[in-house]
């Protein structure tokens, strides 16, 4: 292996971090409209992207700034947009089409206390599911959840490269929290991280089927200006890419769309496992709350209570496996989130009775604290005994 | 060239025909753009062609270019990210009435405030014609529509107005009538250098002709050619007589700095610290 470069550290928040990533992994096109807790995403890229060449632009309204990128990327360059709770539902239409297009991109959700307005500088992750079903239909997705400064540059690489391999939208689940916490890291030099271009065609333009998959069930893509002359509509399309109006087309399409990336679970599903061999009690927690829970694991242990820890990564697809072996060895398991309750449906589902699943929800504002999640161990103990 | 060659060359001739109405506009008008785009010196590889949602923003799918065929409302916040992306593509936006002026409105007024180099054409058939013929922001107050059977009490906009206040730095206005004098105005708007805009009046003969008293699309022609006025004949008539009738011709034309040049010249120049 060659020699990793040595980097200084530096103290970064988590969306100076995912700026540092996207420019990294090579994205080159930025559109946005501001909006707290994520708008240092966007003022980031509009000092740096510039100096390389790459284009940022300040769009009308959150719908813009995701046809924006759509456009951007179908001609060509790797593209991100940037926004929080009220913005990302502004973008569900847009990433729908994305999806049906097969459009590379990715959206950085900081989520943010909801609904509506909310609480614009409080944290929460009440997004959880509208990651998974903001647009409307069946639609393949995948969504990555950092915990730490340094995981928010290391995922929104994958996320980069995901969008380019896999041909869909690749969101960005940051919580306030992890979005503007300040921890000090050492990024890896860029010649040192692995990148991922998306498949260009090898066929001619006389022959070539846009919406034909390859054996990975992605078809290669050209960009706007290379020859091929190619429509992308949002309108059920087969192979040739033009709308055709049939249930069957639809069927094939639909169904492709979603296999393309459920096929792959098992390499993008990914979880932190931390304590949990013997754990009698695991609590499953994602992004800024996962950083409690740990505490919370070592503090419990020291009282001689035995935790453990699943962090999902991948909100979406979710990390089955890791719940599946939790939920044969422990005697309960506990989903802490800062929303009332949507993570939990996925652990209750693949846990599937063999343990009982416990909530621990705050929605005041306030971080779950290692104390409220060893007073809801204690508590489940009581109950599970 | 015939029209035989024009087509050949142009259109997907396998997508053909299309799934207009009979009498619709919507075909005039991709021809004038067809024509026009024939008239210029654009590489066929090198252009874009964007659409919205309607009836008339299914012209790209029969046109032999790259084409995007967006979300309801959304052609020119996607046509923006192509050509800022890729300046030296050519990108055209055919949208309707309803397309550009109500759910995307707002895409319409900052993409002209910018003058970025896109060559809008609306086809204005005073009507949403893809969802039955409910009215739209250019239906004229008082016609009728599927959503205000006792006529629209909302007032019409004038687009060409809004799009010159907003910053578009070319303007112009025919009919589906004066397809000839459509095609040099659209030739005109794609060799401008900046926010380029023609408004097309045309015709929907199934929704707004039949409950608007038009026995036929010819009819809705004749009005065209009534109750438009060119630019000059109408410097000529008092404003009585110009009640109830609109202009054609080029309405407005200006120099101005293009944004993705000017993002070239000034952004990244300063970032890469060529110029202070
Ligand atoms: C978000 C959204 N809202 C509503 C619609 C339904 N819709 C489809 S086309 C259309 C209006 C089209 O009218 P216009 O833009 O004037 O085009 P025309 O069909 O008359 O050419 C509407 C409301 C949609 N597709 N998407
Ligand atoms: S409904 Fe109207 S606009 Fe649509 S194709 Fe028919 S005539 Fe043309």
């Amino acid at each position: 292996m060659a020699a990793k470069t040595k980097c200084k550290a530096q103290l970064l928040s988590g969306n100076e971090a995912c700026v540092q990533g996207a420019l990294v992994a090579g994205i080159r096109f930025f559109a946005g409209y501001p909006i707290t807790p994520s708008t240092e995403v966007a003022e980031g890229l509009a000092e740096e992207l510039p100096k390389i060449g790459g284009r940022f632009i300040q769009m009308e309204d959150e719908i813009a700034s995701m046809g924006a990128v759509i456009g951007a990327s179908l001609a060509g360059l790797k593209s991100m947009t940037a926004t929080s709770g009220p913005g990302f539902s502004l973008k569900q239409e847009n990433i729908g089409f994305a999806a049906m297009t097969e459009v590379p991109c990715v959206v950085v959700n900081v989520q943010r206390y909801g609904p509506s307005t909310g609480l614009p500088t409080s944290p929460a992750q009440g997004d959880i599911m509208q990651a998974r079903w903001g647009t409307h239909g069946d639609h393949p997705v995948v969504a990555l959840m950092p915990a730490s400064v340094r995981e928010t540059f290391d995922l929104t690489v994958e996320a980069v490269n995901l969008a380019e391999e896999l041909r869909t939208p690749v969101i960005i689940l940051l919580d306030e929290v992890v979005g503007h916490m300040r921890e000090r890291v050492e990024l890896p030099a860029a010649e040192d991280v692995e990148l991922f271009n998306r498949v260009k065609p090898t066929e001619s333009p006389d022959t070539f089927l846009p919406y034909k998959p390859a054996a990975n069930l992605v078809p290669p893509m050209p960009a706007y200006g290379d020859g091929y002359r190619f429509h992308a509509t949002g309108l059920v399309h087969d192979e040739t890419g033009f709308p055709c109006g049939k249930g069957a087309d639809g069927n094939t399409l639909v169904r492709r769309l979603q296999a393309k990336v459920e096929q792959r679970q098992p390499k993008i599903a990914r979880a932190e496992t931390f304590q949990t061999e013997d754990a009698e009690i695991v609590i499953v927690a994602a992004g800024s709350v996962a950083r409690s829970a740990r505490a919370a694991v070592k503090e419990a242990r020291a009282q001689g209570i035995k935790l453990g820890l699943v962090r999902p990564i991948t909100a979406w697809p979710f990390p089955e496996e890791a719940i599946d072996s939790v939920a044969q060895t422990a005697k309960a398991l506990i989903v802490a989130e800062m929303n009332l309750g949507q993570m939990i449906l996925e652990v209750e589902r693949i846990a599937a009775g063999r343990a009982p699943v416990f909530g621990l929800n705050r929605i005041d504002a306030e971080l779950i604290t290692p104390e409220d999640i060893i007073v809801r161990a204690q508590e489940v103990t009581n109950n599970v005994r | 060239m015939s029209v035989k060659d024009l087509v050949d060359r142009y259109c997907r001739v396998d997508k053909l025909p299309h799934i207009w109405c009979p009498g619709c506009g919507n075909g005039i008008i991709m021809g004038a753009v067809i024509r026009a785009l024939d008239k210029t010196d654009f590489d066929q590889d090198k252009t874009v062609i964007v659409s919205g949602i309607g009836c008339s923003s299914r012209a790209p799918g029969y046109m032999n270019f790259d084409t995007l065929h967006t979300t309801h409302g959304r052609a020119l916040a996607y046509a923006t990210g192509v050509k800022f992306a890729r300046p030296d593509l050519n990108v055209v936006v055919l949208t309707g009435d309803g397309d550009c002026s109500a759910i995307g409105g707002n895409h319409l007024i900052h993409a002209a405030r910018r003058n970025i180099d896109l060559t809008v054409v609306v086809f204005n058939n005073s009507i949403y014609g893809m969802t039955g013929g409910q009215f739209s922001p250019l239906t004229p107050a008082h016609s009728y529509a599927s959503t205000a059977p006792y006529g629209s009490i909302d007032r019409n906009f004038d687009l060409c107005k809004l799009v010159q206040a907003a910053g578009g730095t070319y303007v112009a206005r025919s009919t589906a009538y004066h397809a000839r004098q459509l095609v040099n105005l659209i030739a005109t708007g794609l060799n401008h250098k900046g926010f380029a805009f023609i408004e097309v009046v045309t015709q929907c003969p199934m929704y707004y002709g039949r409950r608007n008293k038009f026995p036929s699309p010819v009819d809705m022609l004749k009005w065209q050619q009534e109750h438009a006025v060119p630019v000059k004949a109408a410097a000529k008539l008092s404003p009585e007589q110009m009640a109830g009738k609109f202009l054609i011709g080029e309405l407005h034309r200006e120099e101005a700095p293009e944004y993705t040049a000017v993002y070239e010249t000034d952004v990244i120049a300063k970032a890469r610290g060529d110029i202070n």
